[in-house]
């Protein structure tokens, strides 16, 4: 029973990474309605800046989190201008297409720089006991900066007016820049918002578990079936969905083998699509008016 | 009959002509061999333009019909001892029929929605047969060398399937031709541009579109079963790649989504080029990058791609190339 206790608890902190990842994916889905198929590579981004900061540089591994922070939202903002302004408003192949191109000569370069080797940032933090189970302490560690990153991030898009306008931007884009709002640059501003998120969700998940250059893919695809579980552009929804999915993860564990639960979730993801494209917001609305 | 009037008919015939005779002029098996990845490429491209150029829908897993094709057949062949051309069609069959199945689900779905449920079929199925036990799990199945005997031996049996790919890339380039001359294509170019008003018209587009998914199965599966029996094994990450299958995506944009001859044109350039950036020493590294540069610019600059240049500067070569 504490096994059982103990593998839920670790799956949501580790659930609550995948709701920051995919907190980057929803927003930008929201604001521009574009899929951006360069998140997974900016997650790998995340997880190589902390590497060569912490292993190079010599910064403690958690002080690169500005860093990182910084540095994924200008890369955001110059993809914007170089890769996506021109697809907005087109239809949706265009934007995944766009997307996906700078994936694979983002992929590209760093199989090349760093060949398909397996790294890892090597960081000690003294763990957390419970009977014969120990969580580790990096595992709490990003559970919570991951809760301090969606708290600025809620603060920022509902509490100040430069969040308003992304809030307004998303709602009508022509409404939006008739009231004077600078609409491309909000745009710009909301995608480098959102490659930000990626990359931190990387640096985290970095100090949890090894990765390579190509690691970027898997966490993409959970990142998928989180955004979608919690309803396409709807940044809550993607942190209660992370934590559903860490919580689905940690239930099956003991259970069945890992190699299974995959299979669980993709069929998830696809039942989801199908049957309530909303994700879990619609089912608990429908659930409480009905 | 005329169709046999068209130019187009003709200049198809004569891509495969030249495809089945170039590698016999002295045994050139090298250019063999790039031929018959171009035939896989051109195959793959051409099927997933009547669904991604004629029908507007992007399929980003379109490689899972390939793979499970792959596996159909090879399980058929290696478990059930079954010859190759039954396994092959047999497969196929399966395959189509399969996809009837997810098409009817996942095709009410619309835009990055289908989209994104067609990377989630994809990694459910490669998760899925990962896990499936009859069908090796995550080693896969490995065919006996015996299996060529009846071919006449390995170094005869390549060419068989060579000219077996020949002959599917040759298939797909007239169904392709013929969807698209047709009242079926027709309706499937009216769901591209704006499938409300073409319901309203009167295409019947669920079913349409789950026809389409279904068709485009069909061939890409005999070319996976052709794919894998020449490899002799077949594992998960191979089969279900979905490079491969945003490759495809790229070489039929590269040529010019919704033509005929555009995604062909693609996919053969593509492949020559990958050949020649694998052998060269500074780029063998960077194949994903130039695939990556090439697809952004057509997507930024040149949406229509290669054929939609080529009609610009020659508008009259509408008239006879597809």
């Amino acid at each position: 029973m504490l096994g059982l206790l103990a593998s839920v608890l670790d799956g949501l902190l580790i659930g609550a990474v995948y709701g920051l990842a995919s907190m980057g994916i929803t927003l930008i889905w929201g604001v521009m309605d574009v899929v951006n198929l360069t998140h997974g590579a900016m997650i790998v981004a995340g997880m190589f800046g902390v590497y060569l900061l912490a292993g190079a540089a010599g910064v403690p591994a958690y002080a690169t989190l500005p860093i990182v922070l910084v540095g994924g939202f200008l890369v955001g903002v110059a993809l914007y201008w170089i890769a996506v302004h021109r697809v907005i408003g087109q239809p949706p192949l265009m934007s995944l297409l766009a997307t996906f191109s700078v994936n694979l000569v983002l992929v590209g370069l760093g199989t090349a720089a760093w060949g398909t080797d397996l790294f890892n940032v090597p960081v000690s933090l003294p763990g957390f006991s419970l009977g014969r189970y120990t969580f580790p302490g990096t595992h709490l560690m990003a559970a919570a900066l991951t809760g301090v990153i969606a708290l600025a991030l809620y603060l920022f898009l509902y509490r100040t007016r430069l969040g308003k306008a992304v809030r307004a931007v998303s709602g009508n884009r022509e409404a939006a820049g008739l009231v004077g709002i600078p609409t491309s640059r909000v745009l710009a501003l909301a995608f480098g918002l959102g490659v930000a998120l990626a990359s931190v969700a990387g640096m985290l998940i970095a100090t949890m578990f090894p990765f390579t250059v190509l690691s970027g893919e898997a966490y993409q695809l959970k990142s998928f079936v989180v955004t979608v579980l919690g309803g396409l552009g709807n940044p809550t929804g993607a942190l209660l969905a992370g934590l559903a999915l860490g919580l689905l993860e940690g239930l099956t564990t003991p259970f069945i083998p890992v190699s299974w639960t995959l299979v669980i979730e993709f069929v998830l993801f696809v039942l989801v699509l199908i049957s309530v494209p909303g994700g879990l917001p619609t089912l608990l609305r429908r659930r409480r008016s009905a | 009959m005329s169709i046999l009037r068209r130019p187009f008919f003709w200049i198809i015939a004569a891509v495969i002509v030249v495809f089945a005779f170039a590698p016999r002029v002295g045994n050139n098996i090298e250019l063999r061999e790039s031929l018959l990845l171009a035939a896989v490429y051109i195959t793959l491209a051409s099927n997933i333009n009547m669904i991604l150029g004629y029908a507007g829908y992007v399929n980003f897993g379109s490689i899972v019909f390939f793979g499970l094709g792959g596996y159909f057949s090879v399980w058929l062949m290696s478990a059930h001892a079954w010859a190759l051309p039954a396994a092959l069609v047999a497969g196929a069959i399966a395959v189509s029929a399969l996809a009837l199945v997810f098409g009817l689900g996942i095709l009410r779905l619309r835009g990055v929605y289908f989209a994104l449920s067609t990377i989630g079929v994809n990694e459910a199925v490669m998760a899925f047969v990962a896990n499936f036990g009859p069908w090796g799990g995550s080693t896969g199945i490995y065919l006996s060398p015996e299996l060529f005997k009846p071919l006449g031996g390995p170094a005869q049996a390549l060419w068989v399937i060579y000219y077996l790919l020949v002959a599917l890339m040759g298939a797909s380039l007239y169904l392709s031709y013929a969807v698209k001359r047709s009242k079926f294509g027709l309706g499937l170019l009216a769901i591209g541009q704006n499938e409300d008003a073409a319901t309203m018209l009167g295409v019947p587009a669920p079913r349409y579109k789950a026809i389409v998914y279904s068709l485009s199965a069909f061939l890409p599966a005999i070319a996976g079963g052709l794919y894998f029996f020449k490899s002799a094994y077949i594992q998960p990450p191979d089969a279900f790649d979905l490079n491969l299958s945003t490759e495809t995506i790229v070489v039929a944009m590269l040529g010019g989504q919704g033509t005929v001859a555009g995604p062909a044109l693609g996919a053969f350039l593509y492949e020559e080029l990958r050949g020649w950036l694998l052998t060269s020493e500074t780029f063998s590294h960077f194949q994903l990058v130039v695939a990556g540069v090439l697809l952004l610019t057509i997507v930024l600059f040149a949406p229509g791609g290669l054929m939609g240049l080529l009609y610009r500067l020659w508008p009259r070569l509408r008239s006879f190339l597809e």
